[in-house]
């Protein structure tokens, strides 16, 4: 069981496709430093919270996605099923924290 | 391994073969059992509850022993009787109505069953070790974290084992459903109890978590001194209440959903009608879930959120009425004209509607907030989820048992025996929990020890203790009816009712190991109706007789939930001696252990040969 | 069913992970246990939100956080993110030496992440006096924070023992998926992280 089989014997489509979508994954690897960078300046410099705290929130939900479908691959068929619960889990989620930030204290 | 050489089986193989099992129909035996055991438990504390409170500044018990027996009837009643019983309903049942030969994890199924049983016998193990948990199953802050003694500690942890085993359960069952179903059953065929299972699995997965992190608070503040609910150090009480009812609502739907599809699966069955508007049962069941996350503050309208906030949970309190209206009609509409057979499952089935609807427009009234200042923590109340409880879940439990008795043990209950135990438990319900109502809105609270005489309540509790007493008959007359069976019971053949629509009615009684010698093909909704109605005996099978590859048992399970209960009693009494440090760890240990054990050994499971599937009948 | 465990080179699997139906379980069933952790760790967060300003006169987020620790951190756990991804893409390609490479780094950046967390720790428990039980804040902040750690501590160990058992088997479609599912996991974890720094961190510094 112990195969260690050689790239050849994969055709050359699915190598290409793969290589292509290591490529992308590459370019979301690039965006999600360059979004960490900006929230890290945007806090670092002092600028306005009105405009800080939406904008690093903002920068984090898009990582977030990014991690999400290109990392996690939940753009790919078959996972129709599992981004349902996915964001299933996020509504939930959403509610909590709305009701936590809203009307625990009063 | 034929039926001949498992008869032969001594004690102990027995033992070891339940003990080491990852066969869900014999697990959902268990989870049964031990939900009956629990539920006898909890029957008890409420006869002792209602002994109290049968006449007035009665002194059967202390206050204190009362708090204790309020805390634990909710708390076993809710966790370790009518969840457990329908997650073995689920286990046994649903992959034979999909058509399935197993779960999609048998391992975890059966590490599910042994944390919620040492979850329930942690909890209990609290009557002897100082005292039971005594802050209400709802266990609010601050009370619960000044409840002295380790009560509310067996009650934390044992909720916490208990949850995990459940959280488990529902994983597995979402997946088993997506995979495994048999060629044809595409999801809109699906029976309406593998629907409801699947919609409880996704509400056990968004609401068990929040209660999870809830009881990870309490347990830090109870035992290890931090301060979330602290208010000199910043802490917040209503964080508790928002924790435990995000998950406390959805739990309502968890239990109250599978005894919907238990209802749907009977009712037509013995109307010989199809179930009338399956497609909108199904979406009325999405649309019950989907709202189910959005009302839990209308458990909190006294605490003050304001009212805005109670406004939308009130508006989204009332909406669930709408589809729980859609499944009442549906059920009544498929009753129309229907050749209708009364027996015991279909007793407990019709007596569940008007018992279910009763409690239903108490909730509406509830959801009202305005006026539920009025009724809150009230007999109001307790009369109100009663009704839902006991009418909706408990009926749909004692149903699910009359109707699937056969197929679980091969056996039909006795239907004469099984008639008593309905009028008694049905009358007896009502006339305890009827009354209560009143006794609400006459201003008696809920949770207190006694009332004073004259205050016009004292006829009232009479009649609810009475009529308590008048379930606890019927209860007895069930167990006897079960173990009357047992010894005396005729075996049941495939389909005992003559009229099974689904799956599992097509298969021995009980099943074999492997459930289906040959996958079946589904042709459309309620599979083997469709078949008979064809003049065919038996489903059409989808493959030539194979090979069935079938998973090994295994103690693992069994060997980790014993090193977390041991962690857990780590837990509680490292706050007493640092030495319990040792058995946190040493828990742990084993726990983790086996876990390593588990993943590091390669499981290839067995296979049940071509040859000997051959040579047995079906 | 020996065979479905074992590889043909002649006829591969296009994605071994999921090629098996037990593979197809573990796939699904990690993900819809991941759904249950969003809310898990939601109800965390929430309750850090509402008792963020709970610091009973201690030290609060303004006088704790520093920028640059949380940034390596943070760089850390993307990287790995990143490095978990080359090693399941290389498991496609059933190439076992550089997916075990991969892994490797990926678990060195778990490790040095984890050791700046448990400094950053210590750091405020002996500079500042900010415990676990000195406010509600301080019970918020470590527990949200520190079930992260939690989970870190939890991947890595799964991780090591997968690549320890599996050193001298390659790939089989076996561990394939266990593979696959430990790096869903552990993007998760990083998915986790993203909203740490970003709420608890940089929000927290914001003034």
């Amino acid at each position: 069981m112990t195969e260690n089989t050689s790239m050849s014997k994969l055709n050359s489509y699915q190598n290409h496709k793969s290589k292509e979508e290591m490529k992308h994954q590459v370019i979301t690897f690039a965006l999600m430093i360059i979004f960490t960078l900006i929230a890290f300046y945007a806090v670092a410099v002092d600028m306005d919270k009105i405009f800080v705290i939406p904008l690093i929130l903002i920068l984090a939900i898009v990582q977030v996605g990014f991690q999400f479908y290109y990392f996690m691959h939940m753009k790919d068929k078959g996972h129709e099923l599992v981004a349902l619960l996915i964001f299933g889990g996020i509504w939930v989620a959403a509610v909590a924290i709305l009701t936590f930030t809203t009307i625990i204290w009063w | 391994m034929s039926i001949a050489s498992t008869q032969q089986k001594g004690f102990w193989a027995i033992l070891w073969d339940y003990l080491t099992t990852v066969d869900h129909k014999k697990l959902g035996n268990m989870y049964i059992a031990a939900g009956a055991f629990f539920f006898v438990l909890g029957g008890i504390e409420a006869l002792v509850i209602r002994i109290q409170l049968a006449k007035p500044e009665n002194d059967f018990i202390s206050a204190g022993l009362y708090n204790e027996m309020i805390t634990m009837h909710g708390t076993t009643m809710i966790f370790f009787a009518a969840m457990p019983i329908l997650i073995g309903f689920m286990n046994a049942i649903m992959p034979l109505q999909i058509g399935a030969r197993d779960v999609a994890f048998p391992f975890l199924n059966s590490l599910g069953f042994w944390l919620f049983l040492f979850g329930g016998i942690m909890l209990n193990l609290s009557w002897f070790l100082g005292g039971a948990p005594d802050a209400g199953w709802t266990a609010y802050a601050p009370l619960s974290i000044q409840s002295p003694g380790h009560g509310m500690d067996f009650y934390i942890l044992g909720l916490q084992l208990s949850g995990a085993g459940t959280l488990m359960g529902g994983i597995n069952f979402l997946v088993t459903i997506v995979t495994m179903r048999a060629p044809g059953m595409t999801y809109m065929r699906m029976p309406l109890f593998t629907w409801t299972t699947f919609v409880a699995s996704i509400l056990i997965l968004f609401a068990f978590p929040a209660l999870t992190v809830g009881l990870f608070l309490l347990m830090f503040d109870r035992l290890f001194g931090s301060a979330f609910f602290d208010v000199a150090l910043g802490g917040n009480s209503v964080i508790w209440q928002h924790l435990f009812w995000i998950f406390g609502h959805p739990e309502v739907y968890i239990l109250i959903l599978p005894a919907f599809g238990i209802f749907s699966e009977i009712i037509p069955v013995f109307s010989r009608k199809r179930l009338f508007g399956y497609t909108s049962m199904v979406f009325a069941t999405f649309l019950i879930a989907f709202l189910g996350f959005m009302v839990w503050a209308h458990h909190m309208f006294a605490v003050g959120l304001g009212p805005t906030a109670n406004a939308i949970f009130a508006v989204g309190t009332m909406a669930i009425a709408v589809p729980t209206g859609i499944k009442i009609f549906n059920w009544l509409a498929t009753l129309w004209g229907g050749s209708i057979t009364i027996n015991s499952a279909m007793l407990w089935s019709l007596g569940f509607i008007p018992s279910f609807t009763i409690g239903g427009m108490t909730g509406v009234m509830l959801g009202a907030t305005t006026a539920d200042y009025q009724y809150h923590d009230t007999y109001f109340v307790i009369a109100h989820f009663h009704y839902v409880i006991v009418g909706g879940v408990v009926f749909g439990i004692l149903a699910g048992l009359h109707y699937w008795w056969p197929k679980l043990f091969g056996k039909v209950l006795n239907e004469a025996m099984g008639k008593i135990a309905f009028w008694f438990f049905f009358i007896g319900f009502h006339l305890t929990f009827f009354i209560q109502h009143f006794l609400g809105l006459m201003g008696m609270p809920r949770r207190y020890w006694v009332f004073l005489e004259g205050q016009g309540l004292d006829t009232g509790n009479m009649i609810s203790t009475v009529g308590a007493f008048l379930m606890g008959i019927g209860s007895l007359v069930f167990i006897i009816n079960v173990v009357y069976t047992t010894v005396k019971g005729e075996k049941a053949g495939n389909d005992p009712w003559g009229d099974g629509r689904s799956l599992e009615w097509s298969i021995s009684s009980p099943p074999k190991e492997y459930n289906f010698k040959q996958l079946p093909l589904v042709r459309g909704l309620d599979p083997y109706w469709i078949e008979k109605m064809e003049g065919n005996k038996k489903m059409t099978p989808a493959q030539p007789v194979n090979d069935i590859h079938m998973p090994n048992g295994s103690i693992l399970p069994l060997i980790m939930t014993i090193g977390f209960f041991i962690a857990s009693f780590g837990f509680i009494y490292q706050v007493d001696n640092n030495l319990w440090l040792i058995a946190l760890f040493g828990g742990m240990a084993i726990a983790l252990g086996s876990m390593l054990a588990r993943s590091l050994v390669d499981d290839y499971g067995y296979h049940i040969h071509k040859e000997d599937l051959e040579k047995e009948v079906d | 069913m020996s065979q479905e465990h074992t590889l043909d080179p002649n006829n591969l699997p296009k994605d071994p992970a999921k090629s098996t139906l037990e593979g197809k379980h573990k796939f699904l069933g990690l993900w819809f246990f991941l759904g249950g952790e969003t809310v898990l760790f939601s109800c965390f967060f929430a309750t850090y939100l509402a008792l963020k300003n709970s610091t009973a006169g201690g030290p609060t987020s303004q006088d704790l956080f520093g920028l640059e620790l949380v940034f390596i951190m943070t760089i850390l756990l993307l990287t790995s993110s990143l490095t978990s991804v080359y090693a399941i893409y290389h498991m496609k390609n059933y190439d076992f030496k550089k997916m075990q490479l991969w892994f490797g780094i990926t678990a060195l950046l778990g490790l040095a992440f984890l050791g700046f967390e448990i400094y950053e720790f210590y750091h405020y428990i002996t500079d500042y006096g900010f415990t676990f039980r000195s406010s509600a804040f301080g019970s918020a902040f470590y527990t949200l924070v520190g079930f992260h750690g939690g989970h870190v501590v939890f991947g890595l160990s799964w991780l090591i023992a997968l690549m320890v058992r599996n050193a001298r088997r390659g790939i089989t479609l076996k561990n394939a998926s266990k593979f696959n599912t430990f790096s869903l996991y552990w993007h998760f974890i990083d998915v986790v992280w993203v909203f740490i720094f970003t709420v608890v961190y940089l929000m927290g510094m914001v003034s």
